[in-house]
């Protein structure tokens, strides 16, 4: 506790900076994981393995629809009432695993969504489900866009200027606000995705 | 010049740099909506003129980014290509499983090479972007 105390005050003062642990922006042993997840999704996607193909889908999606709903609508709102230096405290020890969690499960949910749609005939433009899935290709282009574009790059900034001998708590509050805003829409997208896919479910 | 009249020296936070991030990002968004064209209209053929022009265009947004990412000065190109490194990798093994995905669907032909470049697009367009926003705040 003292040690986080510390590391925040370290932060705002203008005193001599105090020694606090690097942060390691890609957490190398969540690597493997990932790796067994592509592994696992290529071989679902070679050997058109159904059931593997549908956990995917399921498992990723569901992740990946929670964290960012959670994200977005619950943490976002809390973070953007807290004190810059808390804020820091907090994304040293988020950050890191988003950027191994979130790649990965949206990897399993997108490439084995779209070998279930075409294995269940949902692309063809006579099918009835066809609409919801333009529709959802669209919501997945925008959280793509603004994921890929301005919430990941923002994310590591973050890391990366906490990891200097003196950390810019303006700048560090300024992507932070970039991170939950972002978080934010792409929070309320999910919503979108959950009423698309529980629509292509039920027709 | 003496050195107590030398202009201070703006932090990296401070620096203006021309929008290197957002072309980036303009080029992400033409190929992910082209990729949305060519995923719309599978299994049949989709209108490749508007997907190529689609491309054309990314491909253009990301060139105008390299060629004004090389002409920076005070700019940390270390932090550049350190992030560059690790953010391309990533995306490469995203692109594979893509490519992988259209190939094991059968897509072939002109479809497939569209699909290829925009792969390349976007496994460029990403790490640029990221490395960008870090490295523009980088000190050294």
């Amino acid at each position: 506790m003292t040690d986080t105390v510390k590391d925040v005050v370290s932060l705002m003062s203008d005193e001599p900076p105090i020694a606090r642990p690097k942060i390691q922006v890609v957490p190398l042993k969540g690597l493997p994981i990932s790796a067994a997840a592509v592994v696992f999704v290529t071989l679902a996607i070679a050997g058109n393995w159904q059931w593997a193909l549908v956990f995917c889908h399921v498992a990723g999606g569901g992740l990946w629809t929670g964290i960012d709903l959670f994200v977005g609508l619950v943490l976002g709102p809390i973070l953007g009432h807290l004190s810059i230096p808390a804020r820091a405290e907090f994304a040293a020890k988020f950050m890191p695993k988003m950027v191994i969690i979130m790649p990965t499960v949206v990897m399993m949910t997108l490439a084995t969504g779209f070998q279930i749609a075409r294995k269940m005939g949902n692309l063809y433009a006579n099918s009835p489900n066809h609409p919801w899935l333009i529709a959802s290709f669209c919501v997945v282009g925008v959280m793509a866009v603004i994921a890929l574009g301005i919430l990941e790059p923002a994310n590591i900034a973050v890391l990366f200027e906490m990891n200097k001998p003196v950390p810019n708590g303006e700048l560090i509050g300024r992507l932070m606000k970039r991170f939950i805003y972002t978080a934010g829409i792409t929070g309320l997208m999910q919503i979108a995705t959950l009423i698309i896919m529980t629509r292509v479910a039920t027709q | 010049m003496s050195v107590d009249r030398m202009p201070p020296v703006p932090s990296s936070s401070e620096r203006s740099y021309p929008p290197i991030g957002w072309l980036s990002t303009g080029a992400l968004a033409m190929v992910i909506v082209g990729g949305i064209l060519m995923a719309s209209y599978a299994p049949r053929k989709a209108p490749l003129a508007v997907a190529t022009a689609l491309l054309v265009v990314g491909a253009l947004l990301l060139l105008t980014a390299g060629v004004l990412l090389v002409s920076l000065k005070d700019f940390s190109r270390t932090t550049f290509l350190k992030v560059f490194k690790w953010a391309i990798f990533a995306d490469l093994v995203t692109a594979a499983l893509i490519e992988f995905a259209f190939v094991r669907d059968h897509t072939n032909g002109a479809s497939l090479l569209i699909v290829t470049f925009m792969l390349a697009v976007f496994t460029l367009s990403v790490p640029t972007t990221i490395a960008f926003t870090v490295a523009r705040y980088a000190e050294d």
